[in-house]
């Protein structure tokens, strides 16, 4: 280890900072070529070491958990002790398999044995597979792979995390720090949702050994390795008197000179709400809809859009945003060749009959029941005749206040066009990255097209944000750099007037947005557009 | 060879904690006990094996030892089949 820590770089998505040692999350282990066995006895000892090693593993950590992950822990730990499981493996090593080859088989054997029972055992099968991973990663001299349980609080480093792993991640995880992923990747979301340290992109950290101790920023990006004991606590306590500061904020967002900006959340249902926000800037709808073989009723509707109506001010209700990108199956969609620019937002109107009117209803009513203003917009509009269209829609239904989402490039273009047809326009910006650079929003390689400073994506910001202010009506951003500390004076600068963001990121939000005067925001605007 | 026929009593029938319960308490015996549902018989300290006679509520299972001990073992793990573990609190157990 050097004396001065050395430094990696990768993209801050979820401020804070923090300091701690690294565990790696490994993925499942690929099996190299079989390897020629010189001595059959000794592979079936590896065998048997592998088992006993995951075992004792799983062991280990069902002492850690309790209530049902223990009593799963311990199940799991039972299988891989399984006397047959051994000699299965055992045998094959003699009849002169290399011990991964000879895990891999045994466990492929048992795995279709239960898949085939069909039921309750079928789902162990799944469990048999993670397994596997684990003794031929053993075998093969590989770090385990699944979410690490050190029994400890950790960095976790990954080359990637999966909503499955980010699902699992329990209290002891300090900060994220993944190889690839880009700033609306899966762990960036998560990782801001839960308040966590998170950088990705980090070229080079899965290289880090584990035990090493690193501090984390979330805003910078950057990766200090081998840091000292002392360093590591100092930076705690930092990172704990932020927080303190920043838990402390409260009010509605103002620049330093008093400049009005609209601190607003992103929700996808009432439990989302926290006190003191100045409104909703996008409540997601999609949780009423998923897993349903059919629609959910009028009545359902109604109840659960009055549930966030009666309880916040100011709420923009966004109709469902589903289609072959976020498939549901009551849709009944085909699947499509290239689902980000099939049917999906408000182009599955074009093929379903019903769900949009019924939905836009289902708010009116909502909004009426409990005396507010529904403010009501649509996803993925593409042009002013479809604005026209939707907005006719929705007052027809006794919506008072209709906008669009601009997510399509096609759509920011005619900004000033779609505002005589609507009230108001909120601008999705990881949508808007990914269709204006033609990158995948998940695309690991393709992070620095979906940054959200590139010129190309703030100038249809700003474009949107003078269309706004020409006619008097707002324009705000909705998506994952609304909720940027670093990106709001700039968002502010282009003109934009609502900012809506995971309830988490308000206060640091409000806190930069305070710290700088409108002409800083729009010197800063000048500075980025050139 | 000792037998004893046992229907499961677990509600779950012989998976999940039942079965693993079963397979820990077939590790503490002092004979090697095979368990049995209709024409498979499977080592009863085999977690995989146990779990695949996919035995329910209700199924009738044989239990087999040869041996010293024979007969105490089998006694116990007929016993605890006889028992709903689903309804017994993990505590206990």
């Amino acid at each position: 280890m050097p004396d001065t820590p050395q430094r990696l770089a990768g993209l801050g998505v979820s401020q804070g900072r923090a300091a701690g040692p690294v565990v790696r999350m490994a993925g499942p282990p690929s099996l190299p070529a079989p390897r020629p066995v010189a001595d059959r006895d000794a592979e079936a000892a590896s065998v048997a070491r592998a088992l006993e090693a995951v075992a004792a593993d799983l062991t280990k950590r069902a002492g850690a958990a309790d209530g049902e992950a223990a009593e799963i822990l311990e199940a799991l730990a039972m299988i891989a002790d399984d006397p047959m499981l051994r000699e299965d493996a055992e045998k094959r090593a003699r009849d002169g398999l290399d011990a991964a080859h000879a895990l891999d088989a045994a466990f492929a054997g048992h795995r279709d044995a239960l898949a085939g029972l069909g039921g309750y055992l079928a789902e162990r099968a799944a469990d048999l597979d993670d397994l596997r991973h684990r003794a031929v990663a053993h075998a093969l001299d590989l770090p385990m792979p699944g979410l690490p349980a050190p029994g400890h609080p950790y960095v976790l480093v990954a080359e990637d995390l999966s909503p499955a792993d980010t699902a699992g991640l329990g209290p002891d995880v300090l900060a994220l720090v993944t190889e690839r992923g880009g700033p609306t990747s899966h762990t960036a979301i998560l990782a801001r949702g839960r308040g966590l340290p998170a950088v990705v992109a980090c070229a080079g950290v899965t290289g880090v050994p584990d035990g090493t101790v690193v501090a984390v920023d979330g805003v910078t990006g950057e990766i200090s390795v081998g840091i000292t004991a002392e360093e590591a606590e100092r930076i705690v306590a930092l990172d704990r008197a932020e927080r303190a500061r920043l838990a402390a904020s409260e009010g509605p967002g103002r620049t330093a000179d008093g400049h009005p900006v609209k601190l607003l959340l992103n929700i996808g249902s009432a439990a989302d709400l926290v006190p003191g926000a100045e409104g909703v800037g996008l409540f997601r709808t999609e949780f009423l809809f998923l897993d349903r073989k059919q629609p959910p009723s009028f009545e359902e509707q109604v109840a659960a859009y009055a549930e966030v109506l009666a309880r916040s001010p100011d709420v923009i209700v966004r109709t469902l945003d589903a289609g072959t990108d976020k498939p549901l199956p009551f849709l009944g969609l085909p699947d499509e060749p290239n689902p980000a620019l099939g049917l999906r937002g408000l182009r599955v109107d074009r093929v379903v009959d019903g769900v949009l009117d019924t939905q836009l209803e289902a708010i009116a009513r909502a909004a009426e029941s409990t005396g507010t203003q529904a403010w009501v917009m649509a996803p993925m509009v593409t042009t002013v005749e479809e604005a026209s269209e939707f907005a006719r829609r929705a007052r027809a239904k006794g919506i008072a206040r209709v906008g669009l989402m601009i997510e399509v490039p096609a759509a920011a273009l005619r900004a000033r066009l779609l505002l005589r047809e609507v009230d108001f326009l909120s601008i999705g910006t990881n949508d808007l990255a990914q269709y204006t650079f033609a990158a995948d929003r998940q695309h690991p390689a393709l992070a620095d097209l979906l940054d959200p400073r590139q010129p190309a994506l703030l100038q249809l910001i700003a474009m949107c944000a003078e269309a706004g202010a020409e006619a008097g009506k707002p324009v705000g951003v909705c998506g994952e750099a609304a909720g940027d500390p670093r990106l709001a004076p700039l968002l502010v600068g282009l003109g934009v007037t609502s900012l809506s963001m995971a309830p988490v990121s308000v206060p640091a939000v409000r806190e930069e947005l305070a710290g700088v005067t409108l002409e800083e925001c729009r010197a800063r605007a000048r500075a980025a557009l050139a | 060879m000792a037998r004893r026929t046992v229907a499961v009593a677990s509600a779950s029938g012989l998976h999940a904690r039942p079965a693993k319960l079963f397979v820990q308490a077939a590790m503490g015996v002092p004979a090697a006990v095979t368990i049995r549902a209709g024409d498979k018989a499977v080592p009863a300290k085999s977690m995989l094996g146990v779990l695949s006679l996919g035995a329910v509520h209700g199924t009738e299972v044989t239990l087999e030892a040869d041996g010293p001990g024979a007969e105490e073992s089998l006694d116990t793990l007929a016993a605890l089949l006889a028992r709903d573990l689903d309804a017994e609190d993990s505590s206990h157990a």
